[in-house]
């Protein structure tokens, strides 16, 4: 058990199936009884096949799907909110101030410069354009994204481009609770250190951190604990 | 009340609704919808032709009188008042000063013999702004706020395209400050690139003035963009409600299921 003192995210006795209505109502177990604990200044990256629900574990987490069974209890300013029972608001409420997610791939939105995607946090959060959109500069350096792209739309950025976006959003304001959905995957050795400096940096600040990478290097780098799930439950 | 309740949050909702019925003859418009809205939320919402999103919304914003069901609006001043409960001119005083109507047709939505400024101003007039100046440049502003040049100004709205009339529209409904806005199909009937455009310029909007919003779209798309929340309608009933990522990701409905796994991808 984890010391109630720096526990940040409680998942137990979870469970996860999705009920496809027009296939027959055919029902697709994920897992279910999950328990797993991250405490503040831990990097826990999920370990496990292709299929074993460990991008569905994070959505779950991040209040993106919903579930069958169980808890997910996340520290929100001092108390434990069941984000598998909270209302769409708080949910909302949970994103701005607690909990940050970087999944693989970024939404863009038309006409919306990059620089700007990334500013939203911080402005979600009441921070003025001049000091948030300085930040998001600093970010977008930091992750080597030539300066001549930060005005622009990212549409048509290749996938490295709009990951390193995605990322430098994720790490703008800094969470208590951090998923991190395969961030480094179209990523180059150099962006990847860059990454790994930011995980462990925003460890440091004492975050908790749950993630999924497949690029060994990375993983070996940033887990303070591998946490293994089995394989899909039969039906 | 749950255990989530422990840090509390906004305390009360804008517009509270309950058991919202429209019955045309024995044919069900609406039933017994309930929604809260909350200080700076958007709900979106979606459903196909028929599903009653629009029968709804002309009930919340008093185009229609409901069958059955109750609906209550918090006012500025923190009163809460019953919509259908208001004398007449009560209702059409509260539309004015603190309530906006954006309808998919902007020919609906705006008076055509007036010029584009004259839309926005006569709105100013309507809560009692009385100086032409002031009137005139708040005009010229709001059209500087939805990308309408202002040497426009003293055009008349048919002069301008679809996308135009559709930003006009929402700069008439939006000069006097309102705390609720209502949208039906926004977006509809405009071409793809001038829908990016609108969509951007409403989300915007809603974030920087901090209003509640309710909008009508049977574009997922669009819902995904603009709305907090949705509510999933068919056959003048709710059938799914939750946060927009989790309905249009997750949905646990099964015709929720069929309209998004229904989307062309690009």
């Amino acid at each position: 058990m984890t010391d109630p003192e720096t526990l940040v995210l409680r998942v137990s006795q979870l469970a996860k199936s999705f009920v496809l209505h027009n296939q027959g109502g055919v029902i697709l177990p994920v897992f279910r009884d999950l328990d797993l604990d991250v405490a503040a200044g831990e990097c826990v990256v999920l370990d496990g096949a292709s299929g074993v629900g460990k991008s569905t574990l994070l959505r779950a987490i991040h209040g993106n799907y919903k579930t069958a069974a169980g808890q997910i209890l996340l520290r929100h300013r001092g108390s434990m909110v069941d984000v598998a029972a909270a209302e769409p608001r708080r949910i909302l409420e949970l994103r701005r101030w607690t909990l940050g997610y970087v999944s693989q791939f970024l939404r863009v939105i038309p006409r919306i410069a990059a620089i700007d995607i990334v500013a939203e946090p911080m402005q979600l959060r009441g921070l003025d354009a001049a000091t948030s959109l300085r930040r998001a500069a600093d970010l977008l350096a930091r992750l080597n994204l030539p300066e001549r792209l930060w005005r622009l739309p990212p549409a048509t950025f290749s996938g490295g481009e709009q990951q390193r976006i995605n990322l430098a959003r994720g790490f703008a304001v800094e969470y208590p609770m951090m998923l991190l959905d395969e961030p480094t995957a179209a990523l180059d050795g150099a962006n990847r250190a860059a990454v790994v400096d930011l995980i462990e940096e925003t460890r440091a600040r004492g975050a908790a951190i749950l993630g999924i990478f497949h690029d060994r290097e990375t993983r070996e780098k940033v887990a303070t604990r591998l946490f293994t799930m089995e394989g899909r439950l039969a039906a | 009340m749950s255990a989530l309740s422990a840090t509390p949050i906004d305390d009360l909702p804008v517009l509270s609704v309950r058991g919202l019925t429209k019955l045309y003859g024995t044919r069900v418009g609406c039933r017994d919808v309930d929604i809260e809205l909350w200080p700076g939320e958007v709900l979106g919402v979606v459903g196909e032709s028929g599903s009653g999103k629009t029968t709804l919304l002309d009930c919340l914003s008093a185009r229609l009188t409901p069958s059955a069901g109750t609906i209550h609006y918090q006012r500025r001043d923190g009163r809460v008042v019953e919509l259908f409960e208001l004398s007449e001119p009560a209702r059409r005083t509260l539309l004015r000063t603190e309530w906006g109507v954006v309808r998919q047709n902007p020919r609906d939505g705006l008076r055509l013999d007036v010029s584009a400024g004259a839309n926005v101003g006569e709105r100013l007039m309507a809560i009692g702004a009385r100086h032409y100046g002031d009137i005139r440049r708040e005009a010229v502003s709001w059209l500087g706020k939805v990308e309408i040049d202002g040497d426009r100004v003293d055009d008349r709205p048919t002069a301008f395209s679809g996308g135009m009339q559709q930003r006009l529209q929402i700069a008439r409904n939006l000069v006097t400050n309102p705390r609720l806005v209502f949208m039906d199909e926004p977006t509809g009937g405009l071409d793809v690139s001038v829908q990016a455009r609108l969509l951007d310029l409403i989300r915007g909007l809603v974030a920087n003035l901090g209003l509640s919003a309710i909008i009508v779209t049977h574009d997922l798309a669009v819902a995904r963009l603009l709305a907090h929340r949705l509510m999933v309608m068919r056959g003048g009933v709710v059938v799914e409600t939750g946060l927009t990522d989790q309905v249009l990701d997750d949905p646990q409905h099964a015709y929720t299921q069929l309209l998004v796994s229904s989307i062309l991808q690009v």
